[in-house]
């Protein structure tokens, strides 16, 4: 009986061609290492693997105290024709091609500028513009939410200062949208700059180096050196500001409870409502197995857009 | 993605933190360029003129905040508002702690449990990011990527099960729901198993020669190397911790145990309008965040360049 026998130095002779019994040594000499890792794979499977597997099976599901009930597509076919989740696709995606092309093009200007100075003024500029970001996003929607309050706020007052306003900005359908994608332009991508900066550090010196010997103007470097070398990190940053921005939450809560009317209504906010006030845990489920499909596809395009096999 | 250039190059177990010193003073890799002629002055000057004004945009909401916190609402909310060092007094603070007497309450809360996180965190993160990192086991870069994989995963896609889960276990309304999924996370077991990578592997086998065991070399060598690793995981860790809303928001339910952003929304749904009340508790949340970043600003800073790779 092979399988009974222990790894002795005999059995490691005789069974020392066969690719499992060598992996299941190796498995038993190496035991730490999956006792190491054992905590982290049952949190990844008990709150990862498992979480996303239910929500694709309740996504089929209504949920009922007595049990829930297969449904087929139906979830789909209603969330999909609700003009609701319709209006809440719309803002997210709004947001999202207005948020992260604007954020990623600042930080690369920001830091191309930045980079030109000394070390000194450097640090002094990232912090400042990393200082905002270490406030929490219901503190910061605290603050926005009082900047623009129509009667009291700060900017309709600096606005009646030159004769202008007052605006809506919140309580308008019209312009509350605009107004939380205001907030967020305003806001430095602190954390964007400093990984362009860091990214610049490790292009080598000698492209430009040549590039001066050729004559070529500042702009025409940045162009031709730079850009094409940062590559990997703007798709770094595409990729993980369009889930970000996909997963705008706090500022629809704090700020206008999703409204007026729908006009803030994120993809998430819906999530939230449909499934902790209306408990309709199968729809809800639905509604994020949609988002994340419309993630994965959105990452997957920018993947292919962004993507380079930058050596140096 | 380069991810390793930053880490590889520099002298073994350290970060560029240690090497700071030995490049301050030189250019930092990007082409020096120097304004020569009239025009190109007056372009320098125009370029750093908005780098300075965007800066300050970006700070506008933090000084907003804590000059109103310390301004008397009766003041705030006059036409023009009344807003100047000379009115500056501790009323609203005084108002918050007859108004929101469980505010300090909900600020040991989020001490207490964002300090259990961080602790767990650095435990679990170092022991798998130094199994990733230095033993050779079979399927240990399979299971590492599939754990790095999962980030993809936008935590709403979850948020249901994950609800059915805690409640299942009767983790509902307790800190359990929080803290034991939040053990491990897949950045910081990345960002150290990054760090440990640099680390010299001599002294492990020199130990591992005389006897020591996996868990000892863990524990006596590689733990008190990591320290700087640690202390930039940490602080990311309990920042993002003190800064979390959605998950606290849907599983807590006492008021007594609500974390402190909870309680600040609740807060901005009771008084919605006086200002320098909900600016007052709103300063409890941003002064921490705000002194951890001038106190460990250049941890933060690494960790942007190195992990920030993953971090969002």
């Amino acid at each position: 009986m092979p399988g009974a026998m222990s790894p002795t130095v005999a059995s490691a002779r005789r069974y020392g061609r066969n690719p499992y019994l060598q992996t299941l040594r190796l498995i038993r000499k190496k035991k730490w290492a999956y006792v190491f890792i054992a905590p982290d794979i049952l949190l990844f499977l008990g709150f990862i693997v498992v979480p996303v597997v239910r929500s694709f099976m309740l996504a089929f599901q209504e949920f009922r105290l007595s049990g829930n009930v297969w449904v087929g597509l139906d979830n789909f076919k209603y969330v999909l024709t609700d003009p609701v989740f319709g209006a809440a696709m719309r803002n997210t995606a709004l947001y999202t091609v207005v948020m992260v092309p604007q954020n990623i093009i600042v930080a690369l200007l920001l830091a191309s500028i930045l980079r030109h100075l000394s070390e000194r003024t450097q640090s002094l500029f990232r912090a400042a513009y990393y200082l905002p970001g270490v406030a929490s996003a219901v503190v910061i929607s605290m603050v926005w939410k009082w900047i623009y309050d129509p009667n009291f706020g700060l900017f309709n007052f600096l606005l009646s200062r030159i004769g202008l306003g007052p605006y809506p900005w919140l309580t308008s359908p019209r312009t509350s949208l605009f107004s939380i994608m205001l907030m967020g332009i305003l806001a430095a991508p602190g954390g964007f700059i400093i990984l362009y900066l860091a990214a610049m550090k490790k292009i080598p010196r000698d492209l430009y180096e040549v590039a001066d010997i050729d004559g070529a103007t500042p702009i025409r470097k940045w162009w031709n050196i730079t850009l094409p070398l940062l590559k990997p990190t703007t798709l770094y940053l595409a990729i993980v500001s369009t889930i970000g921005s996909f997963q705008i939450f706090t500022a629809a809560y704090v700020m206008t409870q999703g409204g007026p009317g729908y006009s803030t209504t994120t993809v998430v906010y819906l999530i939230y409502n449909t499934a902790f006030r209306d408990f309709e845990f199968g729809l809800a489920s639905a509604q994020a197995v949609i988002l994340f499909l419309v993630i994965v596809a959105v990452s997957v395009f920018n993947f292919r857009r962004f993507s380079t096999d930058v050596q140096y | 993605m380069s991810t390793n250039g930053a880490v590889v190059r520099g002298k073994p177990g350290r970060w560029a933190l240690h090497r700071r010193r030995a490049t301050a003073g030189a250019v930092q890799g990007g082409p020096s360029w120097r304004p020569r002629g009239v025009a190109q002055w007056a372009g320098a000057i125009l370029v750093m003129t908005f780098v300075t004004a965007w800066a300050v945009v970006s700070l506008v909401p933090l000084v907003w905040l804590f000059t109103t916190a310390l301004t008397p609402s009766s003041a705030l909310l006059r036409i023009p508002p009344d807003v100047s060092v000379r009115n500056f007094s501790l009323d609203n603070f005084k108002l918050l702690q007859e108004r929101a007497p469980l505010l300090p309450r909900w600020f040991l809360n989020t001490v207490l449990v964002a300090s259990a996180v961080t602790v767990f965190n650095l435990f679990f993160d170092t022991l798998a990011g130094y199994t990733f990192a230095k033993l050779q086991f079979p399927g240990r870069d399979i299971i590492f990527w599939t754990i790095l994989c999962t980030m993809m995963i936008p935590g709403q896609v979850t948020l249901v099960p994950m609800f059915m889960i805690v409640k299942a276990l009767h983790w509902y309304d307790s800190y359990f729901a929080i803290l034991i999924p939040a053990m491990a996370g897949v950045f910081g077991i990345f960002l150290m198993k990054q760090y440990i990578q640099t680390l010299p592997s001599e002294i492990e086998d020199a130990a591992r020669v005389d006897g020591c065991s996996e868990f000892g070399i863990w524990w006596r060598i590689i733990l008190p190397l990591c320290k700087p690793g640690m202390a930039v995981l940490g602080i990311f860790v309990f920042m993002a911790e003190w800064k979390a809303f959605m998950w606290p928001l849907i599983v807590l339910k006492t008021e007594s145990k609500f974390m402190l952003e909870q309680g600040l929304a609740t807060l901005q749904q009771q008084f919605f309008t006086d200002y320098g009340l909900l600016m007052s508790g709103a300063a409890f949340s941003a002064l921490p965040m705000i002194l951890v970043f001038f106190v460990f600003q250049r941890y933060l800073m690494e960790g942007w360049s190195v992990g920030g790779v993953l971090k969002g």
